[in-house]
């Protein structure tokens, strides 16, 4: 799948319009304009763009509470995004779930889940809907690293390779859930050997940070599950640049760390290989730049000055049935 | 008396416990490195260290179930579930084993566990996250379930749950941190299973607890402006259940209000008005109301979420038609 000059502007526009989305995001925040948590996936652009980006459209996605960078990949608007973050009537949930739960059925984006693992046997049960019904999509199910010390990935995992569905387990070895390290709260620090155990291929990409190899490595496992041998575990190491939600005073590493992670920041990687390869001009990605900034705060005013969800809407979808 | 948080009432009823018997230690999410998700446990692992202050892994089902078992061999474990949301992960060892296991062998084992838990709503969290399912677990035998609504009784019933010999479910309100209340000096510990008059009148009993008590303190101060003077009585303990000061104050004022911040159906207010009924139905003047949640997820949406949570003029309103 070889990528022409528009396919890589686009790609570089949606990582750059994540960034944006949630710099201004953290801004509303402060401003009390956003309630409740937020967190940003800052430093992380590259994972889910590499994902989105080869993933076909029969393929499901479904991700943790850090969910406003699939969100955009999949092609929410950012009005959308916004107006959620803002609890709007037009946000993509309607203003009833804010930022960790956002999901696009009709764009095979499954959502925005805020209990820790507990999307993961959920994940399994989508792979087992295609298989059942003989579709060949793929379930991409995406999870932190502390979401693999909980018993609902165990379950789903384990039922993933006794049943052998199609699903792709991702995990965004970000180093950290909440203050907690990695090598304090898992066994093992090399988070793709828990799948050795359930005896499903596996492997770890070192460099999370290049949108170039997070696609090469998603798009050989999605191959691998495609051609019926089940489940995959792929371990992507990245970064958050920010806090883990806003407010977090961030006692449990030092500022030295994440300056240097800072100078991987995968949009900068990107922005060297786009030009450096000759793919595009800096004055190309300076003019994506300015429209995504034209984009973001026409998506604010629009959230803004959108309607809070009425009252008399309160107990509109408690139920799917009309009786 | 000193006049303290909730926060700093709760750190310091652990603190002092812990200084007390080398027996008692914590664990939990971030309760270290980071402090605690609610500042609770801030300076601990300093002054306590790491086998007495222990950073988990995402795992509520482990971090109960191994506090049943450090309990059993004889440690006075308190295990903290970052928010009663969680709970739900460890359900199995909150109601089906803390709570079996003494009398399930003939008294041969006991569980001295203390698990300290926040709940409630109102603080944008959405549908997962703003819960007060306190019934649910007040449902089960064998377990003790208690929740606070001041900071003195934050202190005495925490040392009093560190040094009972049966599971006690400990809950706080993630909204209620900041709040201050006298607190007298010295060790005390606060009984289980009694309530208590928190503010006296004679025009009707208001039954509540935790976040209930202070939207009841608020309507208690505007009624009195208008020179109605209810009384309070706060359950503190949801099991065991007092029912003495209820029935008492029932029996005088002859109309009864009772404030619950979760939902009412099968609820603390359905139970607590049932034994109003079965001990003093010949005293009831008027249909005994209940003021609670409106039975909906919580929606993300500030205003759409304080609508569904009971308000203090929802409590004014409820006396005043009791009356
Ligand atoms: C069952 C459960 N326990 C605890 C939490 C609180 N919590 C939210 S996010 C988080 C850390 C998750 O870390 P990780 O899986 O690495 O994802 P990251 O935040 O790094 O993206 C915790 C402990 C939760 N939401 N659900
Ligand atoms: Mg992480």
């Amino acid at each position: 799948m070889a990528l022409k000059k528009k396919d890589h502007l686009e790609l570089y526009r949606q990582m750059v319009l994540i960034r944006r989305v949630e710099e201004r995001s953290a801004e509303l925040y402060q401003a009390g304009k956003i309630g409740g948590f937020l967190h940003l996936y800052i430093g992380q652009e590259a994972v889910s763009t590499g994902i989105v980006s080869v993933r076909q459209p029969q393929d499901r996605i479904i991700t943790a509470y850090r969910d406003h960078g699939v969100a955009l990949n999949v092609g929410i608007s950012a009005k959308e995004v916004i107006a959620e973050l803002l609890g709007k009537e037009t946000g993509i949930s309607k203003g009833r779930g804010g930022s960790m739960h956002m999901a696009d059925v009709t764009k095979n984006y499954w959502g925005g889940h805020a209990i820790v693992g507990a999307h993961l046997p959920i994940a399994a049960g989508m792979a087992l809907g295609d298989q059942y019904e003989g579709n060949d999509g793929v379930t991409i199910c995406m999870f932190g690293d502390g979401a693999t010390n909980i018993g609902f990935f165990h379950e789903g995992v384990n039922l993933s390779k006794v049943w052998n569905l199609p699903v792709l387990w991702l995990c965004e070895n970000n180093q950290y859930g909440m203050g907690t390290a990695v090598g304090r709260a898992s066994a093992v620090e090399q988070i793709h050997m828990k799948a050795e155990g359930y005896g499903i291929p596996h492997s770890r990409l070192e460099d999370g940070m290049d949108i170039m190899k997070v696609r090469e490595a998603v798009g050989a496992a999605l191959d691998h599950i495609r051609s019926g041998k089940g489940p995959y575990f792929l371990e992507v190491i990245t970064y958050r640049f920010e806090g883990h939600s806003m407010g977090d005073p961030q006692r449990y590493r030092e500022k030295d760390e994440v300056t240097k992670w800072e100078k991987n920041d995968p949009i900068g990687i990107y922005h060297r290989y786009i030009v450096d390869e000759k793919i595009a001009t800096k004055a190309d990605l300076d003019k994506i730049e300015q429209t995504i900034e034209a984009e973001v705060a026409e998506a604010i005013e629009f959230a803004e000055s959108s309607p809070d969800p009425g009252f008399d809407t309160l107990f509109d979808y408690m139920y799917a049935s009309k009786e | 008396m000193a006049i303290i948080t909730m926060r700093q009432a709760i750190s310091d009823a652990l603190w002092e416990e812990m200084e007390r018997d080398p027996k008692v230690f914590i664990m939990g999410q971030e309760v270290g490195v980071w402090g605690g998700t609610y500042a609770v446990t801030k300076g601990f692992l300093d002054h306590f260290g790491e086998k007495r202050v222990r950073d988990t892994p995402i795992a509520e089902s482990a971090i109960v179930g191994a506090g049943i078992g450090a309990a059993m061999v004889g440690l006075r474990p308190v295990s903290e579930i970052m928010t009663i949301n969680f709970a739900f992960v460890a359900m199995d060892y909150i109601v089906n084993e803390a709570p079996k296991m003494h009398t399930m062998f003939g008294g041969q084992m006991k569980v001295p566990l203390v698990i300290r838990t926040a709940g409630g709503g109102g603080r944008q969290l959405g549908a997962t996250h703003s819960q007060t399912p306190d019934a649910i677990f007040a449902h089960f035998p064998g377990l003790k379930v208690v929740s606070p609504g001041t900071p003195e009784d934050a202190k005495g019933l925490l040392k009093a749950a560190i040094r009972d010999d049966d599971p006690v479910l400990f809950i706080e309100h993630a909204a209620m941190y900041q709040i201050r209340g006298e607190v007298p000096e010295g060790d005390y510990t606060t009984p289980i299973g009694v309530s208590k008059v928190q503010r006296e009148g004679d025009a009707v009993t208001i039954v509540t607890y935790c976040k209930g008590l202070q939207l009841s303190m608020q309507a208690a101060e505007q009624l009195s402006q208008e020179g109605i003077e209810v009384e309070i009585v706060d359950l503190r303990s949801l099991r065991p259940l007092d029912m003495g000061p209820a029935l008492a104050s029932f029996k005088k004022t002859n109309r009864a209000v009772i404030v619950e911040e979760g939902w009412p159906s099968y609820g603390v207010g359905a139970e607590v008005a049932t034994r109003l009924y079965e001990a003093a139905f010949d005293y009831a003047d008027a249909p005994i109301k209940r003021v609670a949640q409106k039975e909906v997820p919580l929606p993300y949406n500030a205003a759409l979420e304080q609508y569904a949570l009971a308000q203090v003029e929802d409590v004014v309103a409820a006396v005043k038609e009791v009356l």
